[in-house]
């Protein structure tokens, strides 16, 4: 107990001389034209000697001497990349580029790019199989992974996977892929989440089997030991269901992972968090090459985990019951935290194990521990501002969970990479069940005023200060520069590009019909469509909201209000479920199921076809 | 009539001349299998089966066994009562429970790029992925309608035949496309089969006639039975043998239409039309048609399992009088021969057909049939 305690207070230790560091706003502002480097995963060279860098930030992948951290070279890549790996050989490197859909293949001798290629929706990693053949790409938009030949680039198919594929792992033996994915499947509403680890077969490319993940919500990176005997998930248990105003009593999330294999004998999930403190946001993981450790990146704690694995599979064995809510749990298998720099996400063991690279992509580091110590020996530092902008600042408050009581969570838990969670949440301390809300993206906020379903904060600053303070982390915490930091920040998020235009910009035959019906001011009998039932008059402007509220039938008994906010239309493709409290899980249900009496719009006159060209309308917003 | 259809016939009728004892070449009943079939006498050789028969007792969750679809080593069964699966000798069942559209699984069809497996019910489509169900009906997506009765897949597209006219789903965007009166030829819209390939998609529409789509240019184009609504076949081969067609299978350029009626075959430019009286078809209710290649197709009816090699018909179901096993063989010359055989598909009532190698699968109303191929 008291190695435990004195952790904690290595990790809380850490987190206060952030705090102190703080500098003040004007000295920052002159840094906005010089971008960070946002380090966001980390590869070796297969000789160890290149350390591959995968910067956000810069749209750039830098290779660094591993032992000096010295910057060899910068190849430029796609936009937004997010992910990458080596080939088998070690003589390419792929890169996915999140917001461009492709792939670049990067030479290792030469550090050149030579090839470009088309991937599916949001490519968010890319692993090669053992043959050099086929490459396999994770699609968080497309909701798949895309098969390529590894030689062409050529697609040769897709697999399905979970909502929001994001991250891919080789079995060491090459016989099994696994993949995850950030948001979860769809299941009846206002019942718990559901995920998957999708198993695939990379000599034959086909799904072999799905791997249920109940009430996970956000699974990061997943890892197998070298003798494929032990898989490890980062993930996120929510606990949507309940209010999440009673964070005192550990109601909002688990921090855990999901464990796997021959050496574990069932799927089980494992708490990471302690009775008094949260590890937020596990997300990066890997095994020591001995499988003796499993090193976890906290990025909403700024620390690494680890496990020791062979208590954590004696306690496995010895409660076959379920206790991933059982916070005691931790302490019997959890031998350190080691505090690390702001948001650290990927991680990568050298080939003995000696030492752990972690790149902490909110300071733009990269923390080098040693494995037999358990304690960072170096920092290498990435390229990038000196000083820290306001911007930055509201991105690191965004990202950290050190301001929710016992640290339990941060925004980011929500706005998964500043997104949303496709869940719905019991907010308010009401009672159970009552005034049940949908989750909202947060991309290109401006002009969306006011927040929150009912309307009721009229600024980002009072959506995001006390409100977030006193029902979210229950805490008072943030002060005016945190809160306008923060603010910043989020005013910042810009709209993804949307996959459902045509290159052009013009809109299909299909489209074009379903613009007709938004913006139609008369149905098909002939007979005006009141201004309050047109789809544009409510939904008007570029961002498509009026900014105003109306009653649009689809309230329900537990609701506090009864007229709702005219929520946003950016990138609504992506964002099921919809109505204020997430009832209708797609857009079709809007209309066919929640619209009886054509409150919402009128459109019990549109056709079956007519109401699809509505909605590959509204897919394009 | 079709001059390249007569010389054919011309061609099998020599071919199988009395007192010639004919091992015909093309004897494989599938594209790619060669099958040793030894001629009995003057009876031309058709492909022989051991069908071994699967019910309740077996495993399969309903008698009633509306489609069959293999993929590999798996066979799939759409039953009035779940979608069950053949893996490793045992039957699993995926119901409602699991996320199925509906119990009632009308059509199954296989994505062969990822191994995915797409059924119609009688509630919506529904796609099976690595175990995972995702359904889609018509008030959660822009499915047509939930009355699901053909479904055919060809690259990142879904071709659906509904209740309510046919659609698309491209499973990349999520668009869905609907065809129906008002922007196709479609007099009806009760769509009961479809059949896509890269180049053109067919729909069999119930009393609508046979739909044809070309991909490259986005036109339709409508074939109709030349009798129009007379029953009586005044045209012989002039079109589609009648406008309530129930099935369609394209393949090498040719398109197979079953109907109520009798059914058709159709090669771009030249019609044939098989009636119970001049060719070997069981009867003229058909309602599942797979074609082979360019001559020869299996047709799934209510009195029967056939097979036209292209010259010659076996059929194979219990006799109509006796319900024994039977197999009976028409040659070219309408000579009909009865072979013996011990085994025969588990009703006469045919749904379902699909291949396994040289065996053959069929979905009956009592029962799901596996051809175990003889020689």
């Amino acid at each position: 107990m008291r190695r435990r305690l004195a952790l904690v207070a290595i990790c809380a230790g850490a987190l206060g001389l952030v705090a102190l560091g703080h500098p003040g706003v004007t000295a920052i502002a002159a840094q906005q034209d010089e971008q960070y480097a946002s380090p966001l995963e980390l590869l070796l060279s297969p000789d160890g000697s290149r350390l591959y860098v995968l910067c956000q930030g810069t749209d750039e992948v830098r290779v660094l001497d591993a032992a000096s951290g010295r910057e060899l070279q910068a190849v430029p890549v796609g936009h937004v990349p997010r992910g990458f790996s080596l080939s088998p050989d070690g003589a390419r490197l792929f890169v996915t580029n999140s917001w461009d859909d492709t792939v670049t293949v990067i030479d290792t001798k030469t550090d050149a790019v030579t090839a470009t290629w088309k991937a599916g929706f949001e490519p968010s990693s890319v692993v090669e199989d053992r043959a050099g053949k086929t490459l396999y790409v994770a699609d968080r938009i497309g909701n798949d992974i895309t098969v390529l030949d590894a030689a062409s680039g050529d697609e040769k198919e897709t697999l399905e996977a979970g909502r929001g594929a994001s991250y891919l792992a080789l079995s060491p033996d090459g016989s099994r892929l696994y993949a995850t994915h950030v948001y979860p499947n769809a299941v009846p509403h206002r019942t718990p989440p559901q995920s998957e680890i999708t198993i695939i077969d990379p000599v034959h490319a086909r799904v072999v089997d799905r791997m249920k993940l109940p009430a996970i919500a956000g699974v990061f990176h997943i890892a197998l030991s070298r003798d494929g005997r032990l898989g490890v998930a980062a993930e996120l248990h929510p606990k949507n269901l309940v209010p999440l105003a009673h964070v005192e009593h550990g109601w909002a999330f688990v921090d855990t992972l999901t464990v796997f294999g021959p050496a574990v004998g069932r799927t089980v999930e494992v708490p990471l968090d302690e009775l008094d403190h949260y590890y937020a946001m596990p997300f990066g993981v890997a095994i020591a090459p001995d499988g003796s450790r499993i090193y976890v990146t906290n990025g909403g704690s700024d620390c690494v985990t680890v496990i020791d694995t062979r208590r954590m599979l004696a306690y496995i064995h010895a409660h076959p019951q379920l206790f991933a809510e059982d916070l005691s749990a931790s302490s019997h298998y959890v031998v350190a935290h080691i505090a690390v720099g702001k948001n650290p996400r990927g991680l990568l063991l050298s080939r003995d194990g000696r030492r752990l690279f972690i790149a902490n992509r909110l300071d733009d580091s990269i923390s080098v521990i040693d494995t037999h110590a358990d304690r960072v020996t170096q920092t290498l530092r990435l390229r990038g501002p000196k000083k820290v902008s306001a911007l930055r600042r509201g991105e690191q408050t965004f990202y950290t969970a050190k301001y929710a009581f016992q640290g339990q969570f941060g925004c980011s838990n929500c706005h998964i990479d500043s997104t949303f969670d496709g869940l719905l949440w019991d907010l308010e301390p009401d009672g159970f069940g009552k005034d049940i809300v949908d989750n909202r993206l947060i991309e290109d906020l401006r002009g969306t005023e006011p927040f929150k379903w009912n309307g009721g904060n009229p600024t980002l600053a009072v959506e995001c200060g006390p409100r977030t303070e006193k029902y979210f982390f229950r805490s008072q915490s943030f002060n005016d520069l945190i809160l306008a930091d923060l603010v910043v920040y989020i005013r910042s998020l810009p709209s993804r590009p949307n996959r459902f235009r045509t290159a052009s910009g013009d809109l299909t035959p299909a489209q074009e019909r379903g613009r007709v019906f938004f913006t139609r001011t008369v149905d098909k009998l002939g007979q005006p469509i009141p201004e309050g039932n047109q789809c544009a008059y409510c939904h008007s402007g570029p961002k498509g909201t009026n900014q105003k509220s109306f009653d649009v039938g689809t309230g329900k008994p537990t609701d506090n209000s009864g007229k709702l906010d005219t929520p946003q239309l950016m990138s609504i493709a992506l964002t099921a479920p919809y109505l204020h409290d997430g009832s209708a899980k797609s857009l079709e249900e809007i209309w066919t199921i929640y619209n009886p009496h054509d409150q919402h719009g009128r459109t019990n006159d549109l056709t079956k076809d007519e109401l699809n060209d509505l909605i590959e309308y509204l897919r394009t917003r | 009539m079709n001059k390249a259809w007569i010389v054919g016939a011309l061609m099998a009728a020599a071919a199988s001349l009395p007192g010639q004892a004919t091992a015909h070449p093309a004897s494989a009943h599938r594209a790619g299998a060669v099958h040793a079939a030894i001629a009995t006498g003057n009876v031309p050789a058709m492909p022989r089966f051991r069908f071994e028969n699967f019910t309740t007792a077996n495993g399969l969750p309903d008698d009633h066994v509306f489609s069959v679809l293999v993929d590999g080593d798996r066979v799939w069964a759409g039953t009035n009562n779940g979608l069950a699966v053949q893996e490793n000798g045992k039957w699993k069942t995926y119901t409602t429970a699991d996320g199925l559209a509906h119990r009632a699984v009308t059509s199954l069809a296989l994505d062969k790029r990822n191994g995915d497996v797409w059924a119609g019910t009688m509630g919506g489509l529904s796609r099976i992925s690595g175990g995972r169900i995702d359904s889609f009906t018509q008030l959660n997506s822009g499915l047509s309608n939930d009355v699901v009765y053909g479904v055919s897949i060809e690259g990142e597209n879904v071709w659906v035949a509904t209740a309510a006219g046919a659609c698309r789903l491209n499973t990349r965007t999520g668009e869905w496309s609907l065809y129906n009166e008002r922007n196709t030829p479609m007099n009806e819209i009760w769509v009961y089969g479809v059949s896509a390939a890269p180049d053109k998609v067919y729909y069999a529409v119930w009393g609508s006639g046979l739909l044809e789509l070309n991909e490259k240019t986005g036109t339709w184009n409508k074939y109709d039975d030349p009798d129009g609504e007379n029953e009586a076949v005044v045209l012989r081969d002039q079109g589609l043998i009648h406008e309530i067609t129930t099935s369609v299978s394209y393949v090498d350029s040719v398109v197979w239409v079953a109907t109520y009626f009798g059914d058709s075959h159709y090669d771009g430019r030249n019609w044939h039309n098989f009636l119970t009286k001049d060719s070997g078809l069981p009867s003229n209710f058909t309602n599942t048609i797979k074609g082979l290649d360019r001559n020869r197709a299996w047709f799934g009816t209510d009195k029967g399992l056939a097979y036209f090699d292209g010259t010659n018909w076996a059929v194979y179901r219990p006799a109509l009088d006796t319900g024994k096993p039977q197999m009976t063989v028409r040659d070219a010359a309408g000579h009909v021969t009865e072979i013996p055989v011990a085994t025969a598909p588990a009703h006469n009532y045919i749904l379902g057909i699909d291949f396994q190698g040289a065996d053959i699968w069929v979905a009956t109303a009592k029962g799901l049939s596996h051809g175990v191929y003889q020689h």
